[in-house]
């Protein structure tokens, strides 16, 4: 019902068009590719530091599944599935922010026949090509460290996109509601607070039973988990449970936004 | 002093949005890599990786406001709100200004660093009394760091440098200087890099107080450096603060 609504709403073309304004947005100078390269280097860093760092500390460590890995080797799959999360959200947070209230750019938009929700997908898949860049060039990174099989690393990616589409619906609705700048600071809180209990640097099952059914109903924890284990190669059911929570965030994030896109600026 | 008083002010409207940056944040990443990774670390150079990093992270935090407070606020001062350019009309000079501002952040630090420690302490992971030592150091770390950036942003026209300032010194520096794991473990080749960041040298130092031994290298060495980096960067900071007024 809903996917039919859409549907006949939805043109191909005018979402393309706002893709390919951001597109064309990349022309306006240097210092914003330099911004957008440099922003695969974080969690490469991470990597280093932590996964091969603190990991001679380290040793090995459990996966639950009976296998006993590298430090590095259990930490890589969830930088890559934070590096997703943290592309995805660049744009649709400050970008989008700033496009929606500073810019006007969307209400020129939608001063053309292209509507709210063309607008929101528009933006999503933006947010979803700029992580995939990240998340490829970090795959790869991880294949040549010798940190994944590389069939294994190809089968992660789509995955990884999955966690684009889905943070990125989920910032861009939180986008929506902000009242100014200062409440970045909220939404940087919680994206740290994600990033750094959601599994990524140890495993779960060491929390205090509370903490980790908190964290389990976070988001980045599905996709570390749906990332970790496609990349590790560990195949089974409860994967299929992380993908369809990442997708209803998404279909969330994407219905909310459009809808405040249209009350925002249509009214 | 008036320099100051001005930031305070500024700061008792704002206050609020830093309670997560400098309280929150360093416990957290205590809690997540100091006990969650430390659970399968067991111990470092003979003690808990707890207690281990515990003055990493105080000295990294204390790097990372000095830095990060030093940059879009500063830059703005010039460029957007010209409040550097209105002090500059009353008798304010661009040194008052760089003394201010730097008192500014000591401040902040310092006010970060005692509740870090009290946590801490209350959690029994600090193994020596030398640890009200760090006070200092942290100060001296925030002075080193805070007056060369101050300078830089002075003296940039665009904030997207600021990205780059961010990845390209701040996150390795809190990285690789021996807040996480000991500096030793690098290739030899990136070594001195570490060595050459004063966050290093302010760890190593808040280290040996907390632990209650003696520093890797000799503790003059280590404070000579900071206090070297503290001087050349409130120099350039004030050379360039004249000049970014001059505009």
């Amino acid at each position: 019902m809903v996917t039919l609504m859409v549907a006949r709403q939805v043109s191909v073309g005018r979402v393309g068009a706002v893709v390919g304004r951001n597109l064309g947005a990349l022309r306006s100078g240097a210092s914003y590719w330099l911004v957008l390269v440099s922003g695969f280097f974080e969690p490469l860093l991470y990597l280093l530091s932590i996964g091969v760092g603190v990991g001679a500390l380290v040793g090995r460590i459990p996966l639950g599944d009976g296998r006993v890995v590298s430090y590095a080797v259990f930490v890589a799959p969830a930088m890559l599935a934070a590096s997703a999360m943290n592309g995805a959200l660049a744009e649709t947070t400050f970008n989008f922010f700033f496009k929606m209230k500073y810019a006007k750019t969307f209400e020129a938009i939608l001063a053309t026949p292209v509507r709210p929700i063309e607008v929101a997908l528009g933006e999503l898949t933006w947010a979803m090509v700029r992580s995939s860049f990240y998340t490829a060039a970090f795959l790869l990174v991880m294949a040549v460290m010798g940190l994944a099989e590389p069939w294994w690393a190809l089968a992660a990616f789509p995955a990884t996109m999955l966690v684009g589409v889905a943070f990125g619906a989920a910032g861009m609705a939180v986008s929506t509601f902000l009242r100014g700048w200062q409440d970045f600071d909220l939404m940087t809180a919680a994206q740290f607070s994600l990033f750094l209990f959601s599994g990524t640097f140890a495993p779960v099952g060491g929390y205090p039973p509370v903490l980790a059914v908190v964290v389990q109903v976070t988001p980045l924890y599905h996709a570390v988990e749906l990332v970790r284990g496609l990349a590790l190669g560990r195949v089974e059911w409860a994967l299929a449970g992380h993908a369809l929570y990442l997708a209803a965030l998404a279909a969330l994030g994407l219905w909310v936004a459009s809808r405040r896109i249209q009350r925002v600026l249509c009214s | 002093m008036a320099v100051l008083e001005r930031h305070l002010t500024l700061y008792k409207r704002l206050w609020r949005a830093s309670l997560f940056s400098s309280f929150l944040l360093p416990l957290l990443f205590l809690v997540s890599i100091g006990l969650g990774v430390g659970g399968y670390v067991g111990t470092v150079e003979g003690v808990p990786y707890v207690e281990w990093i515990v003055p990493g992270v105080l000295a990294s935090t204390a790097f990372q406001m000095a830095v990060g407070e030093c940059t879009y606020s500063v830059l703005g001062e010039f460029k957007w709100t010209r409040g550097a350019h209105a002090m500059f009309a009353t008798r304010v000079s661009a040194w008052d200004m760089v003394r201010g501002w730097m008192l500014y952040i000591v401040f902040r630090v310092e006010v970060a660093a005692v509740v870090f420690l009290a946590v801490v302490a209350a959690f029994g992971v600090l193994a020596s009394p030398w640890a009200v030592v760090t006070l200092l150091v942290v100060g001296l770390l925030a002075v080193a760091c805070a007056a060369p950036v101050s300078a830089f942003s002075a003296s940039i026209d665009h904030d997207s440098y600021f990205a780059l300032l961010f990845r390209f010194v701040m996150i390795p520096s809190t990285l690789f200087a021996g807040v996480f794991f000991p500096v030793e473990q690098l290739p030899e080749l990136v070594r001195p890099l570490a060595y050459a960041s004063p966050l290093w040298h302010g760890v190593e130092l808040c280290r040996a107080a907390t632990l209650g031994v003696a520093p890797p290298w000799p503790a003059w060495v280590h404070l000579g450096y900071l206090l070297a980096f503290a001087v050349a960067g409130l120099w350039w900071a004030a050379f360039s603060f004249r000049k970014r007024l001059q505009d």
